[in-house]
């Protein structure tokens, strides 16, 4: 290779850093979505009250009153009691923990999974890359809940178990996704360029695929979040969810199934409310990053 | 075009068996089909099913002889109810295929009215209200809003006013004693039908603003503006008529989503159909139902695929040479 | 050539609002067009020579902020209702684009889109006078077996055949000013030959006047009366053609005619010339002369100081330069 030839490739590398932009340019584009923003930090807040619920929460869980019995909203519950007297509040808060925690679980592994067996599909390309995509064409055959309460089922009903069936159905999205970027990405000048210099595979895959993705993977992240969350809810209301003694929003939402038509009506709108924040907020935050990550719009 | 339909079904057919074998393989390595036979009944009546049904052989085996009797038509009996598993399914087909021809009708046609709306009204009040409408849609458990839509149309104004009956029901698709297409029936219809599209005119609607903005934007359109074009025939013979294809193929890939979609329905509204069929089988383990069950459902959507497929080279001239 | 004014641009400004400040992107353009008669603008791409065409058709995007006068035979076009409009666009001024394929409808076959052009101008007219009327144009703009080529859809056109079809829908309605908006530039050259001849003969036949919008001098040598020069949204020169070749008054002008590459003059290590930099960004314009900072000519406190007026340097030749005949000598 020549003098010439080598300059011109790192020239191209070097092009190629500064049009990843600066992390404070991110945040500024960011913070210019208001929405994106109020809404991290209702879920920064979501996230405090729930996992702290053993400081926060007003009573302890499961705490029960059977002579107050089932209350609406006042000032001492302030989403008023169940049945037993348990104040909703803190339920909802404890509850939150499950919820929240198979949302970002279930966020995290998919975005791993996918994000590996993507970038691997579409790097190598070829049949082997077919194949997997072929593989997550079957996973869109047969309805996801269906599938999802069929694994469940089979393994028993734990948030574990849950999480393991939201991943293995959840990573197809971002597998796909992923794979789309890295073809298009595999053909772009500086990825030839660091090829050229005499990078290795995995070199190129890590050090200059993997920035490229990152407005993929975030919006990918977000929306497995949000489904994840909403699918749990889904989950339990068929009776394939958390199971008590634990309890999820989706699992409290399932119980106050029962309320409809009842005084306790009130029962069945926080749950849902909860649920409808925090996948609303997270929503937004994807709609957020994908702006600043992705100004022109052009990949998502 | 002919040829390329058969092509195209043709192509289907693989994606089904790779599907079947996947699907079988799962269920059968999750589930066992004999775990009723084993509380009740004598080794030997074990023995003869595990040899009807090849359980001492290879899975592939099995997939084979499963197979040749699927297609055959014999689908063998459910382990729950005793009755055959093609009648049970059979049965329940009908009320889900009205449900599903509802919810999918006027879903269609209240995405588009919003797409095209939201489209040439870009940034109005009412784009901006209906985009928030479906930020709301995407973000809520589907059930949740069908068990408040019960409460708020059907409970809340029967107890408020004292009526005998409520003004829209929530249990089944009529009345007892009564059938057909009646006021009975929408009656029925118009809840689980809003249950099941609220998020599937969330999705389409967003989609088709995109596409509906997309052709606004196009140079075919700017061409057509060139041309003196009135607005109205902008907006329909061209922005309009060259959405239709994007907007019709996400409409059929969604297929699966609308029956997981009926699952949840017709759970709420106790609507006797192929949901709590798949329910009522998976709680009881019963796997000669969830197998057959999850093949027919599966070859639905492989045919709203092929639908999806067909629709797109209908409508962009395009495909065809393809 | 007639001396009936077709159409009057004066003190025409197009601006857009965006996020880092106003872009102007068309600033004090005053030009005349004569019925009959062919006008070149030249110009690289960004110096306004489109915007100026689209604000003629009046098909501006809403967001762009416009001023000043656009008159057709001395009727105002600025301000008129989109209906009003409808009745000029298409019927009085038609517009070829660039690419197209992007500009052909690509789910309506060519003999709809025809029939279209033909149909929202002359709604008296029945079905099969429409239809006649568009297979005439097929045949008009040289389309081979014009009957049989009406059912086909755009993509099934080669990129020539295609203009062709744009040309003949433009003048479906034998508008009295035909637009060329870079209708040459996707094509091969001998293709670009061809269309161009097809704009001739349609004028030839039909007396339109055509506005032949490109960044390529060596269409407008060919094919215009008259040429404008733009540069960053303002006119820099404007002359018959040839005084632009042979007596050419602003540097920029120069410029673009010592870019062209020329046989008789390009030796074999001669490397073409190139007018180094960029054009400046429209929302951040330098003050004075905009092409200044890119000018071999400019000095500091004449060039920078305030936007050169047009200067008349010959019969119907101006140029807006503070340095004419001082430049040349220097070039010399």
């Amino acid at each position: 290779m020549s003098g010439a030839g080598l300059a011109g490739n790192e020239e191209l590398l070097a092009e190629q850093g500064a049009q990843q932009g600066s992390a404070r340019q991110l945040l500024r584009r960011f913070r210019a979505h208001r929405l994106a923003f109020a809404s991290t930090i209702v879920l920064l807040v979501l996230l405090v009250v729930c996992f702290g619920a053993d400081w926060i929460a007003p009573f302890p869980q499961g705490k029960q009153d059977l002579l107050l019995g089932p209350t609406p909203p006042s000032l001492e519950h302030l989403l008023g009691t169940d049945e037993l007297g348990r104040d909703f509040l803190s339920e909802i808060l404890y509850a939150g923990r499950i919820s929240l925690a198979i949302g970002l679980f279930v966020a995290l592994l998919s975005t791993f999974v996918g994000t590996a067996l993507g970038a691997v599909a579409g790097y190598v390309g070829g049949t082997p890359g077919e194949l997997l995509m072929r593989i997550t064409d079957l996973f869109l055959i047969v309805p996801a809940i269906a599938l999802l309460a069929v694994i469940v089922q089979g393994l028993g009903p734990s948030p574990v178990t849950i999480v393991f069936a939201l991943t293995a159905l959840g990573w197809t999205y971002i597998a796909r996704v992923v794979r789309a970027q890295v073809l298009s990405l595999r053909e772009k000048d500086f990825i030839e360029a660091a090829r050229g210099i005499g990078a290795s595979n995995l070199r190129i895959i890590v050090s200059h695929l993997l920035p490229n993705l990152a407005g993929v993977l975030a919006v990918g992240m977000s929306l497995a979040v949000a489904s994840a969350i909403i699918a749990e809810s889904t989950l339990s209301f068929l009776g394939f969810g958390v199971q008590s003694p634990q309890t999820s929003w989706g699992s409290m939402l399932s119980q106050a199934a029962g309320y409809v038509g009842t005084p306790q009506v009130y029962l069945l709108y926080f749950p849902g409310l909860f649920i409808l924040v925090t996948v609303l907020a997270v929503n937004f935050i994807g709609d957020g990053l994908r702006d600043a990550l992705d100004p022109q719009g052009k990949h998502l | 075009m002919f040829t390329f339909i058969i092509r195209r079904v043709l192509y289907s057919i693989p994606v089904i068996l790779v599907a079947s074998f996947v699907l079988f393989w799962a269920v059968r390595s999750t589930f066992d089909p004999l775990a009723k036979l084993r509380q009740a009944h004598d080794p030997s009546v074990i023995q003869r099913e595990i040899e009807r049904l090849g359980l001492d052989r290879s899975i592939v085996e099995q997939y084979f002889l499963w197979l040749k009797a699927f297609v055959t038509g014999d689908w063998g009996t459910s382990s729950r109810t005793g009755s055959p598993v093609f009648q049970l399914i059979g049965e329940a087909l009908w009320p889900t295929a009205q449900l599903a021809f509802w919810g999918l009708l006027v879903a269609v046609v209240i995405a588009g009215a919003v797409s095209v709306y939201s489209a040439v009204r870009r940034y109005s009040l009412g784009d901006n209200l209906l985009t928030g409408a479906s930020y709301l849609g995407i973000a809520m458990p589907a059930f949740w809003f069908g068990l408040i839509l019960i409460q708020t149309f059907a409970v809340w104004p029967k107890e408020q006013f004292g009526l005998a009956e409520p003004p829209l029901y929530f249990v089944g698709l009529h009345s007892p004693g009564e059938s057909g297409f009646n006021l009975d029936y929408l009656r029925h219809l118009v809840l689980p039908v809003a249950a099941l599209m609220i998020a599937l005119v969330a999705t389409w609607s967003r989609f088709g603003r995109a596409a509906m903005l997309d052709a606004l934007s196009s140079d075919y359109v700017r061409t057509a503006r060139a041309k003196g074009v009135p607005r109205r025939q902008i907006i329909w013979r061209h922005a309009v008529r060259n959405s239709l294809a994007p907007f019709v193929t996400v409409v059929a890939l969604d297929a699966a989503v609308l029956i997981g979609g009926l699952v949840v329905t017709e759970q709420i509204f106790a609507i006797p159909g192929m949901g709590r069929l798949f329910l009522d089988s998976l709680v009881a383990g019963d796997v000669f139902v969830l197998l057959p069950w999850m093949i027919v459902v599966a070859i639905a959507v492989v045919i709203c695929n092929l639908l999806a497929d067909i629709g797109y080279a209908l409508l962009d001239p395009r495909v065809r040479l393809r | 050539m007639s001396a009936e004014v077709l159409l009057e641009v004066e003190h025409l400004s197009i601006a857009f609002p965006t996020e880092t400040g106003l872009a102007r992107t068309v600033e004090d353009v005053s030009f005349v067009l004569h019925a009959g008669e062919t006008l070149g603008i030249v110009g690289e791409s960004g110096s306004g020579k489109s915007m100026t065409a689209m604000a003629i058709m009046g098909i501006l995007p809403k967001s762009a902020i416009v001023t000043g006068s656009i008159r057709l035979r001395g009727r105002e076009l600025l301000g008129l209702s989109d209906d009003e409009l409808r009745e000029v666009r298409g019927r009085r001024i038609a517009i070829v684009f660039q690419d197209a394929l992007a500009a052909l409808n690509p789910v309506m076959t060519v003999g709809d889109q025809l029939v279209e052009a033909v149909r929202v101008h002359r709604p008296d007219l029945s079905a099969a006078e429409h239809r006649a009327r568009a297979v005439e144009l097929l045949a008009l703009v040289g389309i081979p077996s014009p009957e049989q080529r009406m059912a086909r859809y755009p993509h099934e056109f080669s990129g020539g055949m295609r203009q062709r079809v744009m040309i003949g829908m433009s003048i479906a309605n034998e508008p009295e000013l035909l637009i060329a908006d870079e209708a040459t530039t996707a094509l091969d050259v001998t293709v670009q030959a061809q269309i161009l001849d097809v704009l001739r003969e349609v004028q030839a036949r039909t007396g339109t006047t055509v506005m032949l919008i490109t960044h390529d001098l060596g269409v407008v040598a060919g094919s215009a009366d008259r040429v404008l020069v733009m540069y960053s949204g303002g006119v820099v020169e404007s002359a018959p053609v040839e005084p632009i070749f042979y007596d050419t008054a602003h540097p920029y002008t120069a410029g673009l005619l010592a870019s062209l590459p020329r046989l008789d003059r390009r030796s074999r290590d001669e490397r073409l010339f190139q007018i180094p930099g960029q054009p400046p960004l429209p929302t951040a314009w330098p003050a004075g002369c905009r092409f200044a900072p890119r000018c071999r000519h400019a000095i500091a406190g004449r060039c920078d100081v305030a936007v050169p007026a047009a200067v008349e340097v010959g019969a119907g030749h101006t140029a807006a330069c503070v340095r004419i005949g001082e430049w040349q000598e220097e070039a010399r």
